[in-house]
């Protein structure tokens, strides 16, 4: 019986018909933003849109992963951290006392010390073309690579620690922040495809379970690495690719950097429903609903897997360096599970997993209440805590901000377990087409 | 010699305690997993959630451990375990249960225990904070200093009362796992289903009941991991990402579903932290005079700083999904 | 009163019918049979009665009692044993420990039945402290159903029990089967050698597109000549 009236759904909801829905929920979201605008004045309001427009880059990154193929990606904190990395590796200026000090020289020593062993290693794990046997040339190379490490981990730790007391940290390259969110993106990508490489042939929980700890693990090293990124005592400020607030004030500065993040998302949402409805987004939902059956066709299944993997995971670093720039810091200490993954996470199941227009409306909407339930959450702990002072004689926690954010980790997790039950398609779900 | 005893403290006595927490947490994965077939990311938080009650009880009643002659947070732990296993019933009941019931794949029910660390995290710093606490709120940690019967060895191994009983309560888990799935009913049913839920299912085994026994026991062991590891340093409420890792590395490199794999796949991770973290520089130091310069001169000869402990168990991690994603004991569904 | 009686059932999977109203009664003592053509709903039919897919029109009856729909584990309490086709033991258990899972629900006969086990499938004994999972087939198939026979059901459905066998080991089942019926369970099997099977049968049923074509005595269905010429290949 149910199944039947799924299916007379999914025919209502053919693209011919008039989106009422769609309309109806945008129109919604139109008008609370008019709130916003009224109530918090043009510039916070206009900061608001602006990152709400970067996670919007990150859920639809998020959306083509999960929605499109199934695959949970559990750190989008540590691509989004790259990306901001990039951003600000690109964008700050050239550091000349440290490019004109010997201690570059010597970096770059290091470096092709490094990548001297990374080509030793890859040729010791060949040899077996040669007539060597697999056992010794795996032992041969994990041994090789163990000393290179050393040797390169050593010479790295005495010159970057020269870096660090001499210059703080070797600084940018000087260039337009686009370049360091293109490089962002491309970076991204690579350490998604090593992730996806490993991964992908084997069940999802692995990949949840090895992106989370990349991500963490990317976390630690943008905090420790002080020589790249001056780790806990952050880089400011970070250039805009438009006119900055010092210029134009900050309402207009902002709503020049709303409109360049507008552009980009109009360019990713057209070619994601381009490659959506094209052969080979029908063949990454064919994988997703039934894999068996996809691999009897003769599709190379995780090769397609790698591709959207790879191509979420750039969108994810780009989006990062956009909201990184805009940011104005870079503070690797910023990046949090909560706010970077799950956030996305919500906006995403929430939204619409697969569908990239609802996609972009949990993005926008979840990213409002989210930064409205800030005040919200501290009023409502003041509230409890007077409440409590005044009828048991409670001592008020002195933390209470520290506390309102661990309320909000609370509800973020509440919503995510309410929306996997009562609305796992979302508000905006995935059309399927039912063909024949 | 004295190289030697500062090796045996800070390798083989460091490694066999972490290698014990991360086995006791590694066993509760695995433990989830074969039998409700999803890598379960709560599992760190439960962890987190026992060792917090300890500290309420500890909190509670300061004296009680002196009457046994033990740490008042042992006394409490059998009552902690008890509360954490409810919690995990509960868990089960609220938020997969239904899902369970819809037949989702099992890649939602890994989100919607990602929901649920949320929710475990956020309700525990809310109470406890972020900083971290002693479990010993009345007592004091007592250090055995155990002198070497040799020429020489002028250090003493040192080793911690708490890092005593953590051992025996391993063997004892060990043990008590060992003769509960080998001997017990339930326990032989347990890996029946972890073998074929169908059949199962078709033998007229209550998989109900194996769901929720397996949630005692799975709340019984976080509970124990988690407040072993806050005995030996402190309680710390912002653990859980960090503790998730190793865990679930430690059961993937034992065989996932095989709990003692799981075991041995927790000792492994646990020395290999200990290991990359540790200043070979020490051991180095009898031979200096015969060292080249640079080796000699260098005064931390560690693979990773501790600042980077966690790449430890995630390159464990993709080198055996890469080398054999069964694990070392082959477990089962990949 | 028939032991198992099945009314005009309907049922499928996702709201396809399979099963477009079959008759089957069986007799407390009685060997029944089901063969037909692949795709007649053979298989289905058992996991209707054992209740792993929905009956959506008709009525199952166990000793007079409505049973369809049940979950698995209530049916095996009223005395129904089911033996899958494939992946019938658990292959990292030990025998002894699979013949004793099938007592999950009467753990205080599991001494008395597993002796009453040993004793219908020798072989068994020998092997009972090796995991099930190393067994040869026709082995896995006497674990397997040595395992539905301890909870003591009153009647044993067989999915297929000789697909994948040697003709050795075929018979062997086929005997086996026999001295469980001769023990007092009543039987229902689907089999694909269906000659051998109807020689063994009280009760035959020819299904053919999700309905009884043919309803007799084994022997009698072997002697028809359409039964012959449509049904066991000539």
């Amino acid at each position: 019986m149910s199944t039947q009236y799924k299916q007379r759904e999914d025919l209502v909801a053919a693209p011919s018909r008039f989106p009422l829905r769609e309309v109806a929920l945008f129109g919604a979201l139109l008008v609370a933003i008019f709130g916003v605008y009224a109530l918090m004045g043009a510039a916070y309001s206009t900061r608001m849109l602006v990152e709400a427009a970067c996670y919007a880059i990150l859920a639809l990154g998020l959306t083509i992963q999960w929605g499109y193929a199934g695959q949970f990606n559990a750190g989008v904190m540590g691509f989004v951290a790259l990306g901001g990395y990039c951003a600000m590796a690109f964008s700050m200026p050239v550091n000349a006392d440290f490019w004109a000090s010997p201690l570059s020289g010597e970096l770059g020593m290091v470096v092709l010390m490094a990548l001297g062993g990374v080509l030793v290693v890859v040729g010791a794990s060949r040899l077996h073309h040669l007539g060597v046997p697999r056992r010794l040339r795996t032992g041969l190379a994990v041994a090789l690579a163990l000393l290179f490490y050393l040797l390169v981990s050593a010479r790295l730790g005495v010159v970057t620690e020269q870096i660090e007391s001499q210059f703080g940290y070797i600084g940018g390259l000087g260039l337009p922040p686009w370049a360091g969110w293109i490089v962002g993106g491309a970076l991204a990508g690579v350490v998604g495809y090593f992730i996806g490489k490993v991964c992908l042939g084997l069940r999802s929980d692995y990949l949840a379970i090895a992106t989370l700890g990349i991500a963490e693990i990317i976390k630690a090293v943008l905090k420790n690495a002080d020589w790249l990124t001056r780790g806990t005592a952050t880089v400011s400020p970070l250039p805009w690719p438009v006119p900055g607030p010092e210029t134009v004030g900050f309402t207009l500065a902002r709503a020049f950097y709303l409109s360049v993040t507008a552009v980009m998302i109009a360019v990713i949402f057209f070619l994601l429903t381009r490659a959506y409805h094209a052969p080979w987004g029908r063949m990454i939902r064919a994988i997703r609903d039934n894999e068996i059956s996809s691999a009897a066709m003769g599709k190379d299944i995780n090769r397609r897997r790698l591709e959207i993997f790879v191509l979420g995971c750039i969108l994810m670093g780009i989006g990062g360096a956009t909201l990184g720039s805009f940011n104005g810091i870079f503070d690797p200490q910023g990046y949090l599970p909560l706010n970077h993954t799950f956030l996305v996470l919500v906006m995403v199941i929430l939204g619409g997993p697969g569908n990239n227009l609802g996609t972009i409306f949990g993005a926008l909407t979840v990213y409002l209440i989210w930064v409205m339930s800030e005040p919200l959450a501290l009023s409502v702990l003041e509230l409890m805590v007077a409440f409590g002072e005044g009828s048991f004689g409670w001592d008020a926690p002195t933390n209470l901000d520290s506390r309102a954010l661990q309320a909000r980790v609370f509800v973020i997790g509440l919503l995510i377990t309410l929306v996997l039950r009562f609305a796992p398609k979302g508000l905006l779900p995935e059309k399927v087409k039912h063909h024949g | 010699m004295n190289e030697f005893v500062f090796f045996l403290n800070y390798v083989v006595v460091a490694g066999s305690v972490t290698g014990s927490i991360y086995a006791i947490g590694a066993v509760g994965v695995t433990l989830v997993f074969s039998i409700m077939r999803f890598a379960h990311f709560a599992h760190a938080d439960m962890m987190t959630f026992g060792a917090f009650t300890v500290l309420l009880l500890t909190t509670a009643f300061p004296g009680a451990g002196a009457a046994l002659g033990l740490p008042t947070a042992v006394v409490m732990l059998p009552l902690a375990m008890l509360l954490t296993a409810a919690l995990a019933v509960g868990i089960d009941k609220a938020f997969y249960k239904p899902l369970r019931a819809h037949g989702v794949k099992p890649i939602v029910m890994v989100i919607a225990s990602l929901g649920v660390t949320l929710m475990l995290q956020g309700l525990i710093r809310l109470f406890a904070g972020t900083s971290g606490q002693s479990l010993y709120v009345d007592d004091r940690k007592e250090i055995f200093r155990l002198a070497l019967p040799f020429e020489g060895a002028r250090a003493p191994i040192v080793i911690t009362e708490p890092q005593v009983i953590l051992f025996v309560l391993t063997l004892v888990c060990v043990v008590g796992l060992h003769l509960f799935l080998s001997r017990s009913r339930l326990g032989k049913a347990m890996r029946a289903m972890s073998d074929n839920p169908d059949l199962a299912r078709a033998s007229g085994i209550n998989t109900n009941l194996i769901v929720a026994v397996t949630w005692v026991i799975v709340g019984g062991l976080a509970a124990i991991a988690g407040t072993l590891l806050s005995l030996d340093v402190t309680f710390k409420p912002d653990l859980s990402f960090f503790l998730l890792l190793p865990i679930f590395a430690a059961a993937i490199v034992g065989g996932v579903g095989h709990p003692f794999g799981a075991i041995a796949g927790g000792f492994v991770v646990g020395f290999a932290e200990t290991l990359a973290v540790f200043n070979w520089s020490v051991l180095l130091r009898p031979f200096r005079d015969s060292l080249p310069e640079w080796l000699a001169s260098a005064d931390n000869l560690a693979f990773v700083g501790t600042e980077y402990k966690i790449v430890v168990p995630f390159v464990l991690l993709v080198a055996i999904l890469v080398w054999r994603p069964t694990g070392i004991f082959k477990g089962k569904v990949i | 009163m028939p032991l198992l009686d099945a009314r005009d059932v309907y049922g499928g999977y996702g709201g396809m019918n399979i099963l477009n109203g079959v008759n089957m009664t069986l007799e407390a003592d009685e060997i029944g049979v089901i063969v037909g053509p692949n795709g007649a709903g053979k298989s289905t039919m058992l996991k209707a009665i054992f209740g792993l897919l929905t009956v959506t029109q008709g009525e199952i009856l166990l000793r007079g009692e409505p049973i369809h729909n049940l979950p698995p584990n209530k049916l095996v309490q009223r005395g129904m044993g089911f033996v899958p086709q494939e992946h019938n033991v658990f292959p990292s258990l030990t025998v002894k420990e699979n013949l004793q899972m099938g007592a999950f629900l009467k753990p205080g006969n599991v001494r008395r039945m597993l002796k009453q086990i040993y004793d219908f499938f020798p072989p068994l004994y020998d092997k009972r402290h090796q995991p099930a999972g190393e067994l040869s087939g026709g082995q896995r198939q006497m674990v397997a159903m040595g395992r539905a026979l301890m909870a003591e059901p009153s009647v044993l459905l067989l999915d297929e029990p000789t697909a994948g066998l040697s003709p050795l080991y075929m018979n062997e089942i086929f005997e086996q089967v026999k001295q469980v019926n001769a023990a007092g369970v009543g039987i229902l099997m689907v089999e694909q050698n269906a000659k051998q099977a109807l020689a063994i049968a009280d009760k035959g049923f020819v299904l053919a597109a999700g309905q009884n074509r043919f309803t007799d005595t084994g022997a009698a269905l072997l002697a028809d000549p359409e039964v012959a010429r449509s049904f066991l290949g000539g």
